[in-house]
């Protein structure tokens, strides 16, 4: 989520009172935005010589960029406290429209853009950081790091129209880009920041096309290059008053929300307070000519029966329209159908989807707090557990209760603990591996539980010994015939670790769960001659495998309903599994699947 | 040793009618020896006594020395006069020893004793008292010294310094006699056999030590919390959803939940991605013969399901008019480890849509994230949810139900934040008020599933979904202040913390 941080007095003057922390943190609690911090009793850094003001640092739902500037968090507040309307947000009709002319080439790369002028702009030191503020915040949001959308601001008297939007190889286009004093190609603009510590992280947006988005001016003058830089030539300053707004963008919803938010927020310092002069886009090659921004509300019906059903309330048709006025919504009750509401929805709110959004808006005006609260008991539902858990249980609590205890290691682990270090080769068929993680102990999801248990004990040597540890919990593999390629396997596994291997130990406790388990044993001869003896049985078979020491390991075999499973192992560990472990003592193991028990 | 000295003391009152007194009865006996052969026979009652505290002077051991060997200066004297015909200064030293003739040397001269002649010491007088010795046998002796001014000065030399003596009154007890009786120290199979444990004497047991270590396994704490939570679940009428599969695809973990695909959830800073298997199918019955489909339901139209989402992020349907961005069938393929277990939840919801009827799921399970690992985040953690599917239910009815469950986990004040989160419309945040704290914090997060989300499934448009979730971990850290993540989950985890922690009773402080 976002944080804004804005000037503490200049928000409550504007909301025209003062606020405690306390109460201020109870007004935002209730709006559904998050104080954060007050840091008026904090060192705040001194700069120029004068200490910074008071802030107040305010977490921003993700979804609102109209709260993304002190100017959208004051207004909405006002409106939500009744102090203040939602402004009337008009376009003017300039005799003669500034155009932005779009070439076909730009579809190669960035193929949206938007734009819009604000006149008679007055700014001041606090207003001229927060548009700059709310352009970063807006990129870094809902822009996707400048991704998807890319706003330019430019002195709209220094360039002169009719602009152009093109698309054109890196080496063609020169001019000097923002605050620098140098002109550059597109080629040697890259290398040029390509360490630099904020534009750096964007130059892979465009980097390795064959053409660049450019914005000229009528005379030639690039205005900028999106969506990294802007070209000095144009650049505003607190002085300037007539400001020329230009977006690219790969999205075309979110261009135009960037573009809404834009004026919407900054034109209460036009000459004639919330109006904003269109620009038209001139875009043939793909039928996006138009004239932007469009400001309209949109219109929404919203029934009264839903909102009250949701929040349990039994509010009116006037009561919600009254309720959503404090949410910067336009609403009137339905004049020909009783059960609905008509809403408008200002070009502020781009959250609203659905007349879901705009319950919850009634719930939020009449306080979530407020709601009447009951408990949700007409229907009886039965409580069950999952059964492969219920299995899990029982053989965690037997195999406590014979003295071992439970530990919980981590599902992801490197390929060499899960391979390698187990003296196991991986098929390249059994597990799954992950694409991007952050370091090398999260390479693939383990396939067995022995890695996660003989790190415990590694990371337990001061422990006495004998060390009794056991986890029941699920490993993962590749299965190419489900719909997500893999499947969860419960497995069961123990270790010993003392002076002595524990063999008879492990093989012991194995028994005792089977014995649980209701499963006899069997010798490997029994089994064949009598199949259908009685429901479960197991026996074991000494095994040949490079994770255990020659002649001290076995398979567990389990005949159940009627069935054959292999379902796991146990034995003395390899000392050369003991070595890659940097274990010093003996260990054995057990594995079972116990998914044949269901 | 002890033994002998029960014996002496029993000896000692038995020709004594009066109390006796350990320092002059024996003397020579550490008084920590006399006092636990006196503790040995009180616990009998055999005896019983006082303790007496009383200041004592004792030696250095440089007053012993010199109570053995003569002053520094009475040494160096002798030494000379032992020469005869003079002491050579510098010999005096191999004689006497360094300190000594240091020491010595002036004491001797400042008392007149020995004379200077070029290199060589002669005795000026015939004899001397050492009246350092003197006094120094008399402290030996009475432990006391009255003259004020020579224990000061003593003092000030390092050949005494004060120390307490403890001292016993010794009385006989009530069970006083001889001899200890022979005592044994439990109660056997043979005693109770042949009827020995009516005369024999037990050895007093020892209240003030632990009995012995009982050997013991031991549940996961973290599982314990779990399964407090499971149980409160099960309470509140819940059946445990299948979260037994770590691997989801794109769609069940994202575009299901009405997460948009440039949603910053998505990135590769967040979630891990699966390279190998690399592609998932779209959504179908899985696994086949699936035990949350019964054969009354009618049947799950995926292809319909599909679509649905599709059109519902690109140009929205049922009312929504959805997130209007093309919508990349790929991006739905991918597949992931899963970021919640509210994937699980949408597959249940998902099969619920078969017979839209009540439940109520909960699941408790490992989620993984790509995060950087510090104190308070690791890869991986458990994720409660619960979800109630039902006509005609309220906001008012979720709030009702969060106070009911929190409770039963000792949490009785709660508030509700409003928030966002891109399936849940409305969205609560959860703080509950916590005691020991003395704050309000953020316990769990909550909502109403989406129209959009569960009409795309096919559930009706008057049904209504509750959806909450909170972190397993984050509650015990706080509960039992555990302030590291990797103390409770990992390998990492201390096995004498598994051991030893106490038995999980949520509902209690």
């Amino acid at each position: 989520m976002p944080t804004i941080s804005v000037d503490k007095a200049a928000l409550f003057k504007e909301l025209g009172r003062e606020y405690t922390t306390e109460e201020f943190d109870e007004l935002c609690f209730e709006f559904g935005i998050e104080l954060d911090e007050d840091t008026t009793d904090q060192n705040r850094p001194i700069v120029d010589g004068v200490q910074e003001p008071p802030q107040l640092k305010i977490e921003i739902p993700a979804n609102r960029y109209d709260l993304l500037c002190f100017e959208g968090i004051a207004l909405m507040l006002n409106i939500f406290l009744g102090r203040k309307p939602l402004p009337e947000y008009k376009l003017t009709q300039p005799a003669q429209l500034q155009e932005i002319i779009v070439k076909e080439d730009t579809s190669k790369i960035r193929p949206y853009v938007s734009g819009a002028i604000l006149r008679g702009v007055k700014f001041d030191k606090a207003r001229y950081e927060s548009f700059i503020a709310l352009q970063d915040k807006l990129h870094q949001n809902l822009a996707r790091q400048r991704t998807l959308v890319s706003i330019g601001t430019h002195d709209l008297d220094t360039v002169k129209g009719p602009f152009t939007y093109e698309a054109l190889p890196p080496k063609d286009i020169k001019f000097i880009p923002l605050n620098q004093t140098q002109e550059m190609n597109g080629e040697e603009l890259m290398n040029f920041y390509e360490k630099h510590q904020q534009l750096g992280k964007y130059l892979h947006i465009i980097r390795d096309s064959p053409v660049y988005p450019v914005i000229y001016d009528s005379s030639r003058t690039v205005c900028s290059l999106p969506p990294i830089i802007n070209g000095d030539h144009s650049k505003i300053t607190m002085d300037t008053t007539n400001i020329f707004i230009e977006i690219t963008a790969l999205d075309r919803t979110k261009l135009e929300i960037v573009n809404r938010m834009m004026v919407t927020m900054f034109s209460q310092y036009t000459s004639e307070p919330f109006t904003i002069e269109p620009v038209k886009i001139v875009s043939e090659h793909n039928n996006e000519t138009r004239i932007t921004p469009d400001l309209s509300p949109r219109t929404a019906e919203a029934e009264v029966s839903y909102i009250n059903q949701c929040c349990g309330l039994n509010l009116t048709a006037v009561d919600i329209s009254n309720y959503l006025r404090k949410m910067a919504f336009r609403a009137k009750p339905s004049i020909n159908k009783p059960d609905v509401v008509d809403v408008e929805i200002p070009p502020t709110r781009a959250d609203v989807l659905h007349q879901c959004d705009i319950m919850e808006d009634v719930a939020i005006a009449y306080g979530f707090n407020n709601l009447p609260r009951s408990f949700p008991s007409k229907s009886g539902t039965i409580a069950q557990p999952l059964p492969i858990n219920k299995l899990s249980d029982i053989i965690r609590v037997e195999t406590a209760m014979a003295g071992w205890s439970e530990v919980l290691p981590l599902i992801l682990c490197s390929h060499d603990e899960n391979f390698g270090w187990l003296n196991r080769k991986d098929d390249g068929n059994t597990a799954v591996k992950l694409a991007n993680p952050k370091t090398s102990e999260f390479q693939v999801v383990r396939t067995s539980l022995l890695p996660g248990l003989l790190k415990t004990i590694r990371e337990n040597k001061a422990h006495s010994v004998p060390m009794k540890i056991f986890e029941v919990s699920d490993v993962a593999f590749k299965d190419l015939s489900l719909e997500r390629k893999s499947r969860n396997e419960r497995h069961y596994a123990a270790a010993f670790y003392g002076k002595s291997s524990g063999f008879e130990i492990v093989h012991g406790l194995m028994d005792r769960v089977m014995a649980m388990l209701k499963s006899a044993f069997i010798t490997a001869e029994e089994g064949l001659i009598n199949p259908a003896a009685s429901h479960s049985h197991y026996y074991i078979k000494e095994l040949n495998d490079r994770t255990f020491l020659p002649g001290h390991a076995a398979s567990v075999h389990l005949r159940i309903g009627g069935k054959d499973h292999v379902i796991g192992n146990f034995g003395i560990l390899h000392p050369e599994v003991l070595e890659k472990y940097e274990l010093k003592y003996p260990v054995s193991t057990l594995e079972l699947n116990i998914e044949p028990f269901l | 040793m002890a033994s002998d000295l029960t014996t002496a003391i029993l000896d000692a009152l038995s020709a004594s009618d009066a109390p006796i007194l350990s320092n002059q009865a024996f003397p020579s006996d550490p008084s920590l020896n006399v006092k636990s052969a006196l503790d040995r026979l009180a616990s009998r009652l055999m005896v019983e006594y006082e303790t007496k505290e009383k200041d004592i002077i004792v030696l250095t051991s440089e007053g012993e020395a010199i109570v053995a060997n003569g002053s520094h200066e009475a040494r160096v004297f002798n030494a000379v006069v032992k020469a005869l015909d003079g002491l050579k200064i510098t010999d005096l030293p191999g004689i006497v020893g360094k300190d000594s003739a240091k020491v010595g040397q002036g004491n001797a001269f400042k008392r007149g004793w020995i004379k200077k002649d070029n290199d060589l010491l002669r005795a000026a007088k015939e004899s001397i008292v050492d009246e350092t010795r003197e006094q120094l046998l008399g402290v030996q002796k009475t432990k006391s010294l009255d003259d004020s001014k020579a224990l000061a000065d003593l003092k000030r030399r390092k050949l005494i310094s004060m120390s307490k003596e403890f001292a016993f009154v010794i009385s006989k007890g009530p069970k006083y006699a001889r001899e200890i009786a022979k005592e044994e120290t439990d109660l056997t199979a043979e005693m109770i056999a042949n009827g020995s444990w009516k005369t024999t004497q037990f050895k007093p047991y020892n209240f003030n030590a632990k009995g012995a270590p009982t050997p013991a396994g031991a549940l996961h704490p973290l599982n314990k919390v779990r399964q407090e939570f499971r149980h409160i679940f099960f309470e509140m009428g819940f059946e445990e959803m299948p979260t037994n599969r770590y691997v989801e695809t794109g769609f069940w973990n994202f575009d299901a939940l009405f997460v948009p695909q440039q949603h910053p959830a998505r990135d590769l800073q967040d979630t891990f991605y699966i390279a190998d298997p690399l592609t998932a199918d779209p959504p179908r019955e899985d696994p086949p013969n699936d035990p949350h489909l019964s054969k009354a339901d009618k049947p799950l139209d995926y292809k319909q399901y599909w679509d649905n989402v599709h059109d519902v992020h690109e140009k929205g349907k049922f009312g929504s008019i959805g997130y209007r961005y093309p919508w990349n069938p790929d991006e739905s393929l991918r597949l992931v480890l899963r970021t919640h277990t509210t994937s699980i939840s949408a597959y249940m919801l998902h099969k619920l849509a078969a017979n839209p009827r009540p439940a109520r799921f909960f699941s408790i399970d490992r989620v993984f994230r790509n995060e950087a690992v510090d104190a308070t985040h690791l890869a991986e953690f458990h994720q409660i949810e619960g979800v109630i599917a039902d006509f005609g239910l309220t906001l008012g009815g979720l709030i009702g139900f969060m106070e009911v469950f929190f409770s039963k986990m000792g949490i009785h004040q709660l508030r509700f934040k409003p928030a966002y989160n891109p399936y849940t419309e409305p969205s609560m945040e959860i703080f509950g008020y916590h005691e020991g704290l003395g704050k309000w914090v953020e316990i769990g997060n909550s909502g109403m599933f989406r129209p959009e989300m569960l009409e795309s499934m096919g559930i009706p448009k008057d049904m209504r979904v509750y959806g909450w979730g909170l972190s397993l971990e984050r509650p015990t850290m706080i509960k039992y202040a555990v302030s590291n993540i990797r103390e409770l989950l990992g390998h990492k985890v201390d096995l004498n913390f598994i051991e030893s922690n106490p038995a999980v009773r949520l509902e209690k402080e």
